[in-house]
C-alpha cells in the first residue's frame, strides 16, 4: 500500500507549558488503514490530529499527505480530508438538513449533488425522517450520526474523527462504526481516536498506542496482542504499556 | 451564498435577537425622540411648576411674575396647602424634589431699585447740570444690593440650571434698564414724547441652510433620527459577537477551519448579512420617521431626497459596526465577555461620538477621542446630509474613515485568529 501520511519529528509544546504535549515522533500511515490514535487522556491524541487537520501548528517537524504540505497546500489539503470533531460541531437551531446542506457547500458541493449525498448519508444513519427537524431536539447518538455526515459529505480521501462514538447508545455506535467501514471500503482512510478498546480492537487496522505525548507501540491489533505476554484483549496491552495510574490532569 | 443564507436562518430562528435586531431601536428612537422633543420647542408642552416667595410685592416682583407667567414654561406656585409660601419652607420642598425650583424676591426690591436709579440718574444729569436747582441738596442714601435667591433641586441638570438662570438674568436687566428709562423720562419730565425708544436695537435673526430652496428648520427629529439610527446600526455589534463566540463554543468554528474555504469568505457571509439587517434597520428607523411621528405629534423627518446619500452614509456605518462585531467576537472567548463588552463600548462611542453632548462642549481631551470614533464620523457624515445639504463628495472624508476603520478591525481579527493557530 501507499503511504498517504508521513509524519517525521512532529513535536507540540504549547505556549506556557512545562511539558511537551506531543514529543518528536514519526509516524507513516499507508493508503487505506483504519488507523486508531489509543491512550489515556492528555496521551496527545487530540493534538495530534488537530495538528494533522490545520487546526494548530507544530512547534517542531512536519508532514505531509499526499505528498502535500499545509505550508504550500493547505487549500488542497482541506479538499481531501474530512473531520469530525469530538464535539458536536453543529448548529442547534438548524435542522440536521439545513446543516449538512450547509457544510457540504463549504466543500464546494451543490445543487442535485449536494442534496442526493446528504438524503443518501441520512437515510444510510436512519436519520432521514428527522431531516427536517432541529438538532437541538435531537438526542446524544443522532447528533453524532449527523456530526459524522457533516464531515463526509464531500467523500474525503482521508478522514479524521475525535472520539466519534463517546456518549452514544450502542446502536448509534454500529451504525456509525458500519458507516466507516463502508466508507473504508469506498476508499477512504481513517484516523480515528477512542477509548473504546474492544471497538478499536475490532475497527482497526493499525493501532499506535500512545501515552505522556509518545508513541509505545504500533501495529495490527493482534500483533499488538501477541507481543505483550499474557495478554489477552487490547485493554490487557494498554493497561501493560501505560500503566494503572490515573490520568487526571488541569 | 451558503453562508449569508446560514446567518439568516440562524436569525430567523433568534427570537431574541430578531427583537434586538428590529423592534429595540424603533422603541429607542421612538422614545427618545419624544422625550427630546420638548427641549427642541420654543413652547414646551408641560410646564414645570416652580415656587415663588414674593417678600418684595412691588413692580419689580410684578413684573418678574408676569414675565414667568408669560414664558409658558413655568407654572408660578406662591401657595402650599392655602398657606404662603415662605423662604424656608421654599427651600425645603426644592431639597427634597418636590419641586425643581424656588425663586426668593427680596423685601423693598422694587422700593430699593427705584431709589438706587433715582440717585444714579440725578446724578448723572447733575453732571450735565440738568438737576433741579431748587430742590432741597440730600445726602444720598446708602443702599445695599439686592440678591434674588434661586433655589434648585440637586437633582436638576446643570444644562436646565444655566438656562433658567440666563433666563432669569436677562428679565432683570430689562427690568433695570427700563426702570433707568422711565425714571429718565420722568426726570426730564417727558412723559408723554417716544424720546427713549426702548425696543432692543440690536435684534438676533437665526437664519437656516437652504436645499433646493426650501429652508432647513433643525428639529429633534431632524437631530435625533440620524444619532439614534447610528446608534441602532451600532448595537449590531453585540448579536454578531454573539453569534461568533457561539460558533467557537459550539464546535462549528473548527469545522469551518477545516473546510477548503478561506477564513474571509466566511467573514465575508456575516458582513454582507449583517449589513442587509443594517439597512433594514436603518429604513425602518426612516419610515417610523417620517410616518409615524406625526402621529405621536413629532414633525416627520424631512429626507428631501437625501436618501440615497443617507443610505450610503449608513452602510459604511454599518461597515464600521460590523468590523468592530467581527473583532469583538473573535477575541472574546465566552459571551459573558462579548455582550457586556459589546453594549458597553457601544454606549461609550455614542457618547464620544457626540450622540448626547456635542464634540464642541466636550473637553479637550474627549474631543481628540471624538474625533477618532467612528459614531462621531457617521454623525456628521448624517448631519452633513440632513442639516448641511452636503453632496458625495463632502461625506467622502466621512465614509472613507469609516471604511478604514472596517479594514482595520478585519484585519486585526484575522491576524489574531491566525496568531491564535500557533498556540
Amino acid at each position: 500500500m501507499q503511504s498517504l501520511i508521513e509524519i517525521s519529528q512532529l513535536s507540540k509544546k504549547y505556549k506556557d507549558a512545562e511539558m511537551y504535549s506531543l514529543h518528536p515522533l514519526d509516524l507513516s500511515i499507508q493508503e487505506g488503514e483504519i488507523y486508531g490514535l489509543l491512550g489515556p487522556n492528555g496521551a496527545g491524541k487530540t493534538t495530534l490530529i488537530s495538528m494533522l487537520c490545520g487546526l494548530i501548528k507544530p512547534t517542531s517537524g512536519s508532514f505531509t499527505i499526499r505528498q502535500l504540505s499545509y505550508a504550500k497546500n493547505a487549500f488542497d489539503i482541506k479538499k481531501i480530508i474530512g473531520v469530525v470533531p469530538q464535539e458536536y460541531a453543529l448548529y442547534p437551531t438548524l435542522t440536521a438538513r439545513e446543516n449538512l446542506l450547509y457544510f457540504g457547500s463549504m466543500y464546494g458541493l451543490k445543487n442535485k449533488h449536494l442534496k442526493d449525498s446528504v438524503d443518501e448519508s441520512l437515510a444510510y444513519l436512519g436519520l432521514i425522517k428527522f431531516a427536517d427537524k432541529k438538532i437541538e431536539t435531537f438526542s446524544g447518538g443522532m447528533k453524532r450520526r449527523v456530526n459524522l455526515i457533516a464531515g463526509i459529505l464531500h467523500h474525503p480521501k482521508v478522514l479524521f474523527l475525535d472520539e466519534p462514538t463517546v456518549g452514544v447508545d450502542v446502536q448509534s455506535k454500529n451504525a456509525i462504526i458500519d458507516y466507516l467501514k463502508l466508507l473504508n471500503t469506498q476508499g477512504t482512510t481513517i484516523i480515528y481516536t477512542s477509548h473504546h478498546l474492544t471497538e478499536a480492537q475490532d475497527f482497526c487496522t493499525q493501532i499506535a498506542i500512545l501515552d505522556r505525548g509518545k508513541i509505545y507501540a504500533q501495529g495490527t491489533p493482534s500483533n499488538l496482542i501477541a507481543n505483550v505476554p499474557e495478554a489477552r484483549n487490547l485493554e490487557d496491552v494498554f493497561i501493560s504499556l501505560t500503566g494503572k495510574e490515573l490520568r487526571d490532569d488541569v | 451564498m451558503m453562508s449569508v443564507k446560514k446567518e439568516f436562518l440562524l436569525l430567523r430562528r433568534d427570537f431574541g435577537g430578531l427583537v434586538i435586531l428590529f423592534i429595540m431601536p424603533l422603541v429607542l428612537i421612538i422614545t427618545v425622540t419624544l422625550i427630546q422633543d420638548s427641549t427642541f420647542k420654543k413652547v414646551s408642552d408641560s410646564k414645570i411648576p416652580i415656587l415663588l416667595v414674593d417678600a418684595d410685592r412691588g413692580t419689580v416682583s410684578q413684573s418678574i411674575l408676569k414675565n414667568l407667567e408669560g414664558s409658558n414654561a413655568f407654572s408660578i406656585v406662591t401657595q402650599i396647602n392655602n398657606t404662603p409660601v415662605t423662604e424656608e419652607v421654599a427651600q425645603e420642598a426644592v431639597l427634597k424634589g418636590k419641586y425643581q425650583m424656588a425663586i426668593i424676591i427680596p423685601e423693598n426690591l422694587s422700593k430699593d431699585l427705584q431709589l438706587k436709579i433715582d440717585q444714579n440718574v440725578e446724578k448723572i444729569l447733575g453732571s450735565f447740570g440738568l438737576s433741579d436747582t431748587l430742590a432741597k441738596k440730600t445726602e444720598p442714601k446708602i443702599i445695599s444690593e439686592k440678591e434674588v435667591k434661586l433655589y434648585f433641586d440637586p437633582a436638576v441638570q446643570p444644562t436646565f440650571k444655566n438656562a433658567v438662570m440666563s433666563s432669569i438674568d436677562k428679565m432683570i436687566a430689562q427690568i433695570e434698564s427700563s426702570s433707568i428709562y422711565a425714571t429718565f423720562k420722568d426726570q426730564l419730565g417727558d412723559e408723554n414724547s417716544n424720546t427713549f425708544e426702548q425696543k432692543s436695537f440690536i435684534t438676533f435673526k437665526e437664519i437656516m441652510p437652504r436645499a433646493n430652496n426650501q429652508e432647513i428648520i433643525p428639529n429633534s427629529v431632524q437631530h435625533n433620527v440620524p444619532a439614534w439610527s447610528l446608534f441602532a446600526i451600532f448595537f449590531i455589534v453585540i448579536p454578531l459577537s454573539i453569534n461568533i463566540v457561539k460558533e467557537k463554543t459550539q464546535g462549528t468554528f473548527v469545522r469551518l477551519r477545516t473546510n477548503p474555504v478561506s477564513n474571509a469568505v466566511v467573514l465575508a457571509g456575516k458582513t454582507i448579512t449583517y449589513l442587509i439587517i443594517c439597512m433594514i434597520q436603518f429604513y425602518m428607523m426612516i419610515a417610523v420617521a417620517i410616518f409615524l411621528f406625526p402621529h405621536l405629534g413629532l414633525p416627520p423627518l424631512n429626507v428631501a431626497g437625501n436618501l440615497t446619500l443617507l443610505s450610503i452614509v449608513a452602510l459604511f456605518a454599518g461597515f464600521a459596526a460590523i468590523g468592530f462585531g467581527i473583532l469583538l467576537g473573535t477575541v472574546a472567548k465566552t459571551q459573558e465577555q462579548s455582550a457586556p463588552f459589546g453594549a458597553t463600548s457601544v454606549i461609550i462611542l455614542a457618547a464620544l461620538g457626540g450622540v448626547w453632548v456635542p464634540v464642541f462642549a466636550m473637553p479637550k481631551i474627549m474631543q481628540f477621542f471624538a474625533r477618532i470614533s467612528p459614531m462621531n464620523w457617521g454623525l456628521n457624515g448624517f448631519y452633513d446630509v440632513f442639516l448641511r445639504n452636503a453632496g458625495l463628495f463632502d461625506i467622502l472624508p466621512e465614509i472613507a474613515l469609516l471604511f478604514l476603520f472596517f479594514v482595520i478591525t478585519i484585519s486585526i481579527a484575522l491576524m489574531y485568529e491566525k496568531k491564535k493557530r500557533t498556540v
